[in-house]
């Protein structure tokens, strides 16, 4: 009989043995540790970037692989936490629809067409409709389009208001009323955990429309700003002091967090993929041009330095001048130049109202002037047909066109005054700080490699950009998501798991048929 | 933009990869049970396999063996860095054997044998870490074997016979390790090839230097199993030309390797029977796997294996304990055939110890059931395998493994 029960015990051993167990499980408790932090019920706020969006839209794998569902899943790993939730749209296609109108646009694809691979907007129809609002309350509570002051803006997410645009439609679709806020919303989930990335916009959408809004400097009443405005940086700073201090402060919900900088906005493939002298000309054109611009280069432009109304320098750089073949710099209108119209139809140079209009504010870009992405399929386009009217050529480029090097200036002020606000903000309340335009340089100047190759901000070929130009892939929000890590782990003496870059996607190639 | 660009990003190692312990020792439950020794025991129709040259002394006219060895066997794999963590949900394996002889004279006997030595089932969950190298993977082999056996004094016998080898392999992994359609579902491949065929043989030589005392030898050659026109099937590729991967068919070869087995064994009394055997694999004719895929634009797919030779060490005893009962028991290390730096999780096997035991009951005199175990226990090990590539470069898929296999055995001995 003994050897049967011998027997049966090795038999049971070796079912036991069925499921191996490591020594050192990671599903173990306490294999990684969260440290000072408590990641148990984890909210996210932020804009676009935070949403997940990419390649011109929301959509849902984009939203699967935004940074903070990337966190939440290292949470996850360290410590037991709340279903992190997001408000998932319908559909990888992209786009809103508002009773049953589009209102946003589907994804961009890469598409190969005659001339290669192109990003182009996926020809689907949305099917994301914004009034079916969704119920419960949300970890990810980023909201497309949102500058800082619209997260304590009541009715935010007003349905209604959606149609008049004075409402936002992502926020629309998940608030919890139509005049909550999205801070209000994210603090009643009694959040222990944060990050906050919101700022971007109140200089972005300036930059983006081609500097086409003014500098709001030392205005705080955010009812007044216009669409493409840069917020004040001292109501910026205030704006965001009330939020950090709702969200970490001891009245508030005390939770620990990360608070993520804004990055200077001439680091993204938006405003780098097209040169400032994208033109080509053959000698014929040149001569044209050279003639018709020779009375203001040589008569007029010393004419008004010689009556004092210009300086010498500012004469210099409104010169015109054109050679054949490639890389001539697009004609502007630059609004920081002298306006000369009326000068110019005075005495001595009596021009008519077309030309004076013309030359009023006219230079030629130089290599400190960006040109947004958008204002790639308008350079080189006729007025009307007409061949001797092209634009960036002999019609400068609008305001909305061309990011000034001055333009440069006030959204870099901005920028460097928001972000000492943040970080003075993070210090004030002891929360995480991510400098995420040092990211963004690191990408642009040599990229950072990871196991499968190197990340650049190259547009397309560099992985890190989707094909918008502005929003990040998810393998860029994977390594965003890698940074916040590393600063949570410092800063709370945590140890989370860090996500493995290579394993996120980079551009999707779609064919558009 | 260039499109080289892209085929570097997706075109992968298409690989199709077996692993380190593809085979699979399960070939007799009696020896199983003595730690699958059996090149100089002399037991039952089990020789066929183990050392054709003693079937001609079994002392029966016709012997048969058979059984069948369900496998139980998981991996889990874990990566600390990133948090990844992974298990097997391998279906049960079913090895089997079948063996028979009828003695024509006393100095001659023939055989057939039917069996399974190679052979792989790995299922880790779809897009689990290591998708890029494998989701999953059946792999089996059928071995059919004509045999002879023929005294040639009365203490020194020879054997052998032409092998007959039938194989089909499914094995399913992801392109890359990002690659997705428009929806996000990871691009992937299936290829699949039934029906493959190869020959091969084997040959032992038995001699028994006195009446309690053998030693055997016996060889196996090498079986090179060349799949054609097997059908490769991609999943959730892109819609871009930039992805030209497209259902097509491969070629691609797989060697099951020779293997050379010496033992001894020693007749103590009546009831003590002590064995050894010394298995020596020659796996270094697998140095890669590559897939030819029939379509051009599809880039063929280059896997390292690189596997050394390799040995293994067996022990087993056997004891007689009545006229029904016959209990056994072995003990056999197995030493891996996988270089370090080419762990790859197809069948992630490192070097094992392992333990059977067993035993036979006669349920008459002609008829026996043969029951066994092994139970193989691998240490831990981090090891990576560190010739994917993506772009040009290697980019190493590691972690910490642990494998477990359990097999219960059942068989059944005839002798008329």
């Amino acid at each position: 009989m003994k050897k049967y029960i011998l027997l049966s015990g090795l038999l049971a051993l070796g079912l036991v043995s069925c499921e191996p167990e490591l020594r050192n499980s990671i599903e173990e408790q306490d294999f990684y540790t969260s440290g000072t932090a408590d990641f148990s019920h984890y909210v996210a706020l932020g804009n676009s970037l935070t949403a997940g969006y990419a390649d011109g839209a929301l959509y849902i794998s984009g939203q699967m692989n935004s940074y903070p569902s990337i966190l939440a899943q290292k949470f996850a790993l360290v410590q037991e936490t709340d279903e992190f939730t997001q408000p998932l749209v319908s559909d990888n296609f992209g786009g809103l629809l508002y009773n049953g109108n589009p209102i946003k646009e589907t994804r961009y694809v890469l598409s190969v067409g005659a001339d290669g691979p192109m990003p182009v907007r996926l020809s689907k129809t949305p099917t994301t409709e914004v009034t079916n609002r969704l119920e419960g309350s949300f970890g990810n509570m980023g909201v497309p389009g949102a500058k800082s002051f619209h997260l304590i803006a009541p009715g935010y997410g007003n349905m209604q208001a959606v149609a008049a645009e004075m409402a936002n439609p992502y926020f629309a679709r998940f608030a919890s009323s139509d005049n909550t806020t999205v801070l209000a919303d994210a603090l009643a989930q009694n959040p222990t955990f944060f990050t906050l990335w919101i700022g971007n916009n109140d200089v972005l959408n300036y930059a983006t429309s081609g500097g086409a809004g003014i500098y709001q400097k030392n205005n705080t009443d955010f009812t007044t700003y216009g669409e493409n405005d840069i917020t004040d940086p001292n109501a910026f700073a205030y704006v965001y002091d009330q939020i950090v201090s709702k969200l970490a402060g001891e009245d508030g919900a005390n939770a620990d967090g990360v608070l993520i900088g804004i990055p200077q906005v001439s680091s993204i493939p938006f405003f780098n993929l097209v040169p400032p002298n994208p033109i080509p000309l053959d000698a014929q054109t040149v001569a044209a041009l050279n003639a018709k611009f020779g009375a203001y280069n040589t008569q007029i432009l010393p004419g008004l330095v010689q009556a004092g109304v210009i300086t010498q320098a500012e004469a210099d750089s409104r010169k015109i001048s054109f050679t054949a073949g490639e890389g001539n710099f697009v004609t502007i209108v630059d609004e920081d130049l002298t306006a000369l119209a009326s000068i110019l139809m005075g005495e001595p140079f009596n021009l008519d109202a077309q030309t004076a209009g013309l030359l009023s504010q006219l230079r030629q870009a130089n290599s400190t002037d960006l040109i947004p992405l958008t204002s790639a399929s308008f350079i080189g386009t006729t007025v009307n047909g007409n061949p001797l009217l092209v634009n960036g050529v002999s019609v400068p480029l609008a305001d909305q066109y061309v990011l000034t090097f001055e333009e440069q200036q006030d959204i870099v002020e901005a920028t460097t005054a928001y972000n000492a606000a943040i970080k003075s903000i993070a210090d004030a309340y002891e929360l995480g700080y991510v400098d995420s335009g040092e990211l963004l340089n690191q990408l642009n100047s040599g990229g950072i490699a990871f196991d499968g190759g190197t990340l650049t901000s190259t547009f397309v070929t560099g992985g890190a950009f989707s094909l918008d130009g502005v929003h990040l892939t998810p393998r860029g929000y994977a390594l965003l998501a890698n940074k916040i890590i590393a600063e949570i782990n410092t800063t709370y003496n945590a140890e989370v798991p860090k996500a493995n870059v290579g394993e996120y996607p980079t551009v999707t190639l779609d064919q558009n048929l | 933009m260039k499109r080289i660009f892209f085929l570097g990003l997706c075109c992968l190692a298409t690989a199709f990869s077996y692993a380190g312990g593809y085979r699979v020792s399960l070939q007799g439950q009696r020896s199983l049970a003595m730690g699958h020794t059996g090149v100089a025991v002399v037991n039952n129709a089990e020789l066929a396999f183990f050392n054709p040259a003693g079937l001609v002394y079994l002392e029966n006219k016709i012997n048969v063996a058979a059984g069948v060895s369900p496998v139980f066997s998981n991996v889990v794999w874990q990566n600390e860095e990133f948090g990844q963590m992974a298990r097997t949900d391998s279906p049960v394996g079913t090895p089997f054997y079948a063996y028979f002889s009828y003695k024509l004279s006393d100095r001659f006997s023939l055989g057939f044998a039917a069996y399974t030595p190679y052979g792989s089932s790995v299922e880790w969950p779809t897009d689990w870490a290591g998708s890029h190298l494998v989701n999953n993977i059946e792999l089996q082999t059928i071995y059919v074997q004509a045999l002879a056996s023929f005294k040639i004094t009365d203490n020194l016998s020879i054997g052998g016979g032409p092998i007959y080898v039938n194989g089909k392999v499914n094995f399913n992994r992801n392109l890359n390790r990002s690659l997705t359609d428009l929806e996000g579902n990871r691009a992937n491949v299936t290829v699949d090839a039934s029906g493959v065929n190869a020959f091969g043989w084997s040959a032992g030589l038995m001699y028994s230097p006195t009446d309690s005392l053998r030693i055997g030898v016996n060889y196996r050659s090498l079986v090179k199993m060349k799949a054609e026109g097997g059908t490769a099937d991609f999943q959730n590729v892109p819609n871009s030309p930039l992805t030209p991967f497209h259902d097509t068919t491969f070629d691609a070869e797989l060697p099951m390797p020779a293997e050379l087995s010496v033992g001894i064994s020693y007749q103590l009394d009546e009831k003590w029977l002590f064995a050894f055997d010394y298995n020596r694999t020659f796996w270094s004719t697998y140095e890669s796997l590559d897939i030819d895929f029939a379509d051009p634009n599809i880039p063929d797919s280059k896997n390292p294996r690189n596997y050394k030779n390799s040995s293994i060490y067996r022990f087993g005893f056997q004891y007689t304990a009545d006229e029904t009962f016959t209990l056994r028991a072995g003990y056999y290390f197995d030493q891996s055939p996988v270089r370090s730096g080419y762990f790859a999780p197809e069948t992630p096997r490192n070097s094992s110890n392992n333990f059977t035991g067993g035993l036979s009951i006669n349920v008459s005199d002609r008829v026996a059931i043969d029951a066994a175990f092994l139970y193989s226990r691998f240490e831990e090990i981090n090891e990576s395998y560190d010739y994917y590539q993506e772009n040009q470069q290697n980019v190493p898929f590691e972690g910490t493994y642990k494998s477990s296999a359990f097999v219960p055995g059942l068989g059944v001995t005839i002798k008329i």
